[in-house]
């Protein structure tokens, strides 16, 4: 049987962890290459390095932590933060990534969707969704960290991704990001119901009923949390285990 | 000293595939040099062969006929001269003799038999992505030790799969709406669909037995 994937995401500046992590054993904190291990060991199914590193000239430090990942972590790991290019896509690639998250990218280019996944294939292609609650019921995608509206409609931007090709959708309330009122599982159900794909639910994660919320009322494929794992709040095992006892097929 | 080939033909992350199989070449004490390369010539002197691949079927299949010399030389050691042979993913699926990923193209036609898509019905998501578990129908070296039910977790990400003529070929399976062929082999040849470099303890030891593989 398939399992739902817990995904720690690991958010790194100028090579560095933001934040840090907090685990007992752990030699560096800041250190993506070592907290990649520390969650590789702790059963985590996947993991997530998002970039934010601001000057496009440090994009060579995020290859060699992953380049330096892959090479001590045999699980899959996702890339995302800054990719603008199918040459941005190839160098992640080509240093150990197996999938990359495309962001604003995708919303000022949908076509780049499309290249990526023709040249790549749909399987790396990753389209992260960054939506917001309208008024009117319905949602809206926004980028820059959800600073800017977009008017466009995020469950017919969803579908349109995955016709060009995503593969995966990282979808990501940015009403709840930060907030730990759990994500937003009315929204993540909209969209796990419009599209084939998988989808990750991100956004909002502060207790671990919140991680069965959204894949058992969201519809959820994986759920993607940063700061109850970082901060020790919760280990992969106590999250999966609260999955598996509410009836969640995990991997323990 | 051995050597083992993992064919570069620019098809997808081989970063990792390297490490794994160097490490268990460590752990296992063995005297093996493990040689990520697309060079015929270099390849041409390997005594085991790894295919990886991913994307669709028609590009890999491009991919490696774009690197001169390479399929014919892959068809010699691996066919005619019966050198241990490992496929992923769609280095698998190159073993079947068609695949129906946009179109129908010729794979290297080891194995009769199609790759067509996956149909898990209503309610699965396609691709097959993430951590699920395999059943082993028949036992196989290269399987040995890598555990059943929950402790058989092995990482997927694809939307085709191999559907041999002859399911005697079928030496793993997993289950997503319906059955999904997860390992084959005949012969000197093994492969698996899902990823053993990305699929940590089961992964590992499918390479380690792979390596000691006296088919």
């Amino acid at each position: 049987m398939l399992k739902v994937r817990v995904i720690p995401c690991l958010d790194v500046k100028d090579g560095r962890v933001v934040k840090g992590v907090n685990f007992v054993d752990l030699r560096d904190a800041g250190d993506p290459v070592d907290c990649a291990k520390a969650y590789d060991a702790a059963g985590a199914d996947e993991l997530c390095f998002l970039d934010i590193t601001a000057s496009h000239e440090n994009r060579g430090i995020l290859l060699h932590v992953v380049q330096d990942t892959a090479e001590q972590c045999f699980m899959p790991l996702t890339v995302g933060g800054g990719v603008r290019t199918t040459d941005d896509i190839r160098q992640l690639l080509l240093a150990g990534a197996d999938k990359v998250s495309i962001n604003t990218a995708a919303v000022n280019d949908r076509d780049f969707v499309k290249r990526a996944a023709e040249k790549f294939g749909n399987q790396c292609i990753v389209v992260a969704v960054d939506a917001k609650a309208t008024t009117s019921g319905k949602w809206e995608i926004f980028t820059h960290g959800g600073r800017e509206p977009t008017g466009i409609d995020a469950i017919e931007y969803a579908q349109e991704v995955v016709s060009l090709g995503a593969g995966e959708i990282l979808l990501t309330s940015m009403d709840r990001d930060g907030t730990k009122k759990g994500f937003d599982t009315e929204l993540t159900r909209k969209i796990s119901d419009a599209v084939s794909v998988p989808v990750i639910a991100s956004g909002g994660v502060g207790t671990l009923d919140h991680l069965v919320d959204g894949v058992r009322d969201g519809g959820a494929n994986a759920v993607l949390a940063a700061s109850i794992f970082h901060f020790g709040t919760y280990t992969i095992a106590q999250a999966k285990q609260h999955m598996a006892d509410a009836g969640i097929p995990v991997r323990l | 000293m051995e050597t083992v080939a993992i064919i570069d033909y620019g098809s997808g992350n081989l970063r990792s595939a390297g490490k794994a199989f160097e490490r268990m070449v460590r752990e296992n004490g063995l005297d093996v040099r493990i040689d990520v390369t697309g060079d015929a010539a270099r390849v041409q002197n390997a005594d085991r062969i790894v295919l990886p691949g991913v994307g669709a079927f028609g590009d890999c299949r491009n991919g490696l006929r774009a690197v001169d010399g390479m399929w014919d030389l892959i068809v010699e050691l691996v066919h005619q001269k019966a050198r241990p042979f490992l496929g992923i993913c769609v280095g698998m699926q190159l073993m079947a003799r068609w695949g129906l990923e946009h179109g129908r193209h010729a794979g290297f036609g080891w194995i009769d038999g199609n790759v067509a898509p996956i149909a898990p019905g209503t309610g699965f998501k396609v691709p097959h992505m993430g951590w699920n578990t395999i059943q082993l129908p028949q036992e196989h070296p290269v399987t040995r030790g890598l555990g059943t039910g929950d402790l058989s977790h092995a990482y997927f990400v694809h939307s085709y799969a191999m559907e041999p003529a002859d399911p005697n070929r079928v030496f793993g399976t997993a289950t997503y709406g319906a059955p999904i062929t997860a390992i084959v082999a005949q012969d000197n040849m093994v492969g698996t669909q899902f990823h053993p470099e990305k699929s940590q303890a089961t992964g590992l030891t499918l390479i380690s037995n792979f390596l000691k593989w006296r088919p």
